[in-house]
């Protein structure tokens, strides 16, 4: 089954993507709501110091941290990457911390920042990008990690093992094939 | 990057509300009080000299913060930083853009500029939040270029009950016009005095084509739970917090009500000592009624 973390953000706009691929899911919102057979996992773009405190203080952190860990195939966009990631720019507290990479928040600075774009994602051509208020990756921490977007020599997007991290919001769109990527790992 | 920027601006606007959605916005008038609401939980922050209740108190002319001021609290939290001008003041709003703001609320808490005239907004590359009533007046901001809607609510009286009638108001005539045949949205374009094209969208999609957020009074975790119930799509909070006994633990307890508004049980353990609520005033105690400035 596959979570959607909705303590807040956009988890709405990735549920209606999976509808669309008719995928089963569940919301998370507290611990109860995590399903014994949880075996996939969306971090939502949102506000990532919001989501943080909200999965520590809604008794999410350790489930969530163990899954991953075990390679649990998660997909973390915009917030959901700074959730994942290794190392936060300036900030001393990371969330869930098993995406090895540095990542800077508010990269493009406030919302007069945020812009579209579109790129290849991986071996996917032509994504339309949306970054809102959006971080990127600073530094890859490990050299398993595969870069899967470079946009004007930023890095937007990454995997390493089973983890996905996007800088931008491909929820976002109509385009369904980052999900797909990420419901076939 | 400069050649993507000017690119759908409006959309990208209104992506940024999407992404407040689930969480409240706070009040704050200091870099403290700022942090305080960061740490708490806030998914962002609105910059004000005053907080309602003050302004309502202090009564007078009031007019957007000054820039300093607000700088001070864009340079003490990461989250988005949203600041108020007074209705129809476009030069307050095109200052606000020059320090970019993240969002500018065209707010009814400030004494209106112009009482015929809202802003243009579809001029600025900054986002703008309104205040709405009804569908007709969340529809008439929209056209002149909304990216997000709130419900006045009545600000800064600790009562509930006008946001309350707001949402009810704008979730019915939204089913209303769920329910209609394709040829009557003309008819309630006309009397909502809105453009054909945003009652089709609302026909068609079910709801508004921005973000509608709740506002005006609320001041305890259960009071934003019965928004998010009632159909917002997330909270301001205004005076409840810093006029309230324990700010940092009512903020965090309105934030966790937030994402938790269908469970009673979290409901009432959040509820539980929070210390002495904001004493709030009723509807029939105050003489200004702001939910009815700008239609």
């Amino acid at each position: 089954m596959t979570g959607i973390l909705a303590v807040q953000g956009a988890f709405a706009e990735h549920a209606h993507i999976l509808d669309l691929l008719s995928e089963n899911y569940v919301l998370i919102r507290k611990k109860q709501d995590i399903p014994q057979n949880l075996d996939r996992l969306i971090l939502v773009g949102g506000e990532s110091t919001v989501q943080s405190k909200l999965i520590y203080e809604l008794d999410l952190f350790q489930i969530l941290r163990d899954k991953i860990s075990e390679n649990m195939p998660v997909l973390g966009t915009c917030a959901g990457l700074i959730l994942l990631a290794q190392e936060i720019r300036d900030q001393n507290q990371t969330c869930f911390g098993t995406l090895p990479v540095c990542v800077k928040r508010n990269a493009y600075g406030r919302q007069l920042g945020s812009f579209s774009h579109t790129g290849h994602i991986g071996e996917i051509q032509n994504f339309p990008m949306r970054f809102i208020r959006a971080p990127y990756i600073e530094k890859i921490l490990d050299p398993e990690v595969r870069i899967l977007n470079l946009t004007d020599q930023k890095i937007t997007a990454v995997q390493y093992q089973n983890q996905i991290g996007i800088a931008f919001h491909p929820e976002l769109t109509d385009d369904l094939r980052i999900h797909q990527l990420f419901l076939n790992l | 990057m400069q050649n993507h920027q000017n690119v759908d601006r409006y959309a990208l606007n209104k992506e940024l509300a999407q992404m407040l959605k689930g969480g409240v916005i706070m009040d704050v008038t200091t870099p403290e009080q700022a942090k305080i609401a960061e740490s708490a939980g806030a998914c962002a922050v609105m910059a004000l000299e005053r907080i309602p209740a003050d302004i309502r108190a202090a009564g007078g002319v009031s007019r957007m913060s000054d820039p300093a001021m607000i700088k001070g609290i864009q340079d003490a939290v990461s989250i988005p930083v949203m600041a108020k001008c007074r209705i129809g003041h476009f030069a307050e709003a095109q200052i606000l853009q020059a320090i970019a703001i993240d969002y500018i609320d065209e707010s009814e808490v400030l004494s209106p500029a112009d009482d015929v005239y809202h802003i243009d907004k579809s001029k600025f590359q900054v986002p703008f939040v309104c205040g709405a009533k009804d569908l007709g007046e969340a529809l008439r901001r929209v056209a002149e270029g909304a990216s997000m809607i709130r419900t006045k609510g009545e600000p800064g009286t600790g009562d509930v009950v006008q946001a309350v009638r707001h949402m009810r108001k704008m979730q019915s005539q939204i089913a209303a016009i769920t329910s209609m045949r394709e040829d009557e949205l003309f008819e309630t374009a006309k009397q909502l005095q809105v453009p054909v094209e945003l009652v089709r969208f609302v026909h068609e999609n079910k709801k508004l084509p921005v973000v509608n957020f709740a506002a005006g009074g609320v001041a305890t975790p259960a009071d934003a739970a019965l928004m998010m119930q009632l159909g917002a799509e997330g909270v301001f909070v205004g005076s409840g917090i810093f006029k309230s006994g324990n700010p940092e633990k009512r903020a965090a307890a309105i934030v966790k009500a937030v994402t938790n508004y269908n469970d009673p049980a979290l409901l009432a353990s959040l509820s539980e000592n929070l210390g002495e609520a904001m004493v709030g005033i009723n509807e029939q105690e105050i003489a200004l009624l702001m939910a009815e400035r700008g239609k």
